[in-house]
């Protein structure tokens, strides 16, 4: 009884999550890249905004975009708030992982590419990436699995996922210890295939 | 008015920041022509190579291949790029792709061209550098002199009017450096045009119709193999190629 209505949370969870996780990647993957572009204007822009959203709490910026933008005419539900709340935020994490991982990459690459006649995005597409994505990877796996955890914050923005839901039971039926231990073990459940693809995905680049 | 093609250097400057490591280079290179630059480390040998196919601009002069202008800002570049081709002295290969794919590189995703005609090709040139049994290979399984010839391969396969070799064979273990030397003179008797910065004086000396000799970022000394190598005039070639031959 308990179990199947914290199951029901985990299903927003995984939403939550996973949207969070494509939403952030993309953009974090735009911030790098306009990092890296050698064009004044893009790379400023960059860096302001990734340190203006790594300068300020995640839960402020979700309390901004449920709170304030409706009064700016944009009104989000509290799921799509959440995931773009989250995707936003964790977009400045990606960002400095990706640009860290592209300019490790020797700058022989960058050359050999050049003078092949390559512009610039066939060079980061079939050259800086590839290679980049190995540098990137672990870092990325443990991102991913901070925004599974990180994921509870919707919560606070009525968002009824895990947390959410074990919040309620736990008030509602006294039972913390048993609640709260379970929500741990099914926060858990999801995070441990994680860390085994993470440990996977490395394992299988490192031999390239 | 279609000419043969020639690379162009007209009075060529480079600063990197206040170090002035050009001074006026002028040179041209003709079809079919294999040109050695000499000179010791920090003369700007490499340099010059680098601005003619714009992996570094310059500052002031100008550098045309066939008749168009070489500028890293414009698009006429990519056709510089794939009519000069690059070979470096760390190889530069893609560590993530295996020798046929860092072959047909180019040529696919630059050229547009089919991949079954380019793995063709590839493998048509893996044969000529002596590597048919290396193409599922990856960079790092091979040796430098190996990684150096799909180096060349990998020019080669892009079909351009020229190969600029940069010290191709500095970063080689003496007993890998003949390889490498037997494929590029091999393509200078099929009368590719190459300009090629090396330390290699037996070389120059067998393959080259001309020297420029490089000091302080200027054109010290030119003229043919034979006589820079046996009676140079100036002073300054005469001390680098005592030092060069006996350098104890």
């Amino acid at each position: 009884m308990l179990l199947s209505i914290l199951i029901e949370g985990m299903r927003l969870t995984i939403i939550v999550t996973l949207g969070s996780l494509v939403f952030s990647t993309l953009l974090g993957l735009i911030w790098a890249l306009m990092r890296v572009s050698g064009y004044p204007m893009l790379v400023v822009t960059s860096v302001w905004v990734v340190n203006f959203l790594r300068g300020t709490p995640i839960l402020i910026q979700l309390f901004y975009i449920y709170f304030v933008l409706p009064e700016m005419g944009i009104t989000l539900s509290a799921l799509q708030a959440a995931i773009i709340g989250l995707g936003l935020a964790y977009s400045a994490y990606q960002a400095e992982n990706f640009r860290t991982g592209i300019e490790a990459i020797d700058r022989g690459q960058i050359e050999a590419a050049q003078s092949l006649g390559m512009s610039w995005s066939t060079m980061m597409r079939r050259v800086i990436l590839p290679q980049a994505v190995r540098i990137i990877l672990p870092t990325y796996g443990n991102t991913m699995i901070m925004m599974l955890k990180d994921s509870s914050l919707a919560s606070t923005i009525t968002v009824a996922e895990l947390a959410f839901k074990g919040q309620i039971l736990a008030l509602s039926t006294f039972k913390y210890s048993t609640v709260l231990t379970l929500v741990a073990l099914l926060y858990l459940v999801m995070s441990a295939p994680l860390i085994l693809a993470v440990g996977w995905l490395e394992k299988r680049a490192k031999k390239l | 008015m279609k000419k043969e093609f020639h690379i162009d250097l007209v009075n060529v400057h480079k600063y990197f920041g206040k170090n002035h490591v050009l001074r006026g280079i002028s040179a041209t290179i003709s079809k079919g022509e294999v040109v050695c630059i000499i000179g010791s480390s920090g003369s700007g040998k490499s340099t010059i190579l680098r601005c003619i196919n714009g992996l570094e601009s310059y500052d002031d002069g100008d550098v045309r291949v066939n008749g168009i202008q070489v500028n890293r800002n414009t698009p006429s570049i990519t056709t510089i790029r794939t009519t000069v081709s690059m070979v470096f002295h760390r190889f530069n290969l893609f560590p993530h792709r295996n020798v046929l794919e860092n072959i047909i590189e180019g040529p696919v995703f630059v050229k547009r061209e089919a991949l079954e005609l380019a793995e063709y090709r590839g493998r048509e040139l893996l044969k000529r550098v002596g590597l048919s049994d290396k193409e599922k290979a990856y960079p790092g399984q091979l040796s430098g002199g190996e990684m150096q010839r799909v180096a060349i391969a990998r020019a080669l396969a892009m079909q351009p009017s020229a190969i600029l070799f940069d010290e191709p064979t500095s970063a080689l273990d003496p007993e890998l450096v003949g390889e490498v030397l037997s494929v590029m003179r091999t393509l200078a008797e099929e009368g590719m045009t190459m300009v090629v910065v090396t330390h290699e004086m037996d070389f120059a000396r067998m393959v080259a119709d001309r020297i420029l000799f490089i000091d302080g970022g200027r054109v010290i000394e030119e003229g043919s193999a034979k006589q820079i190598l046996s009676d140079p005039r100036h002073l300054r070639t005469q001390e680098f190629l005592h030092r060069l031959l006996q350098p104890i």
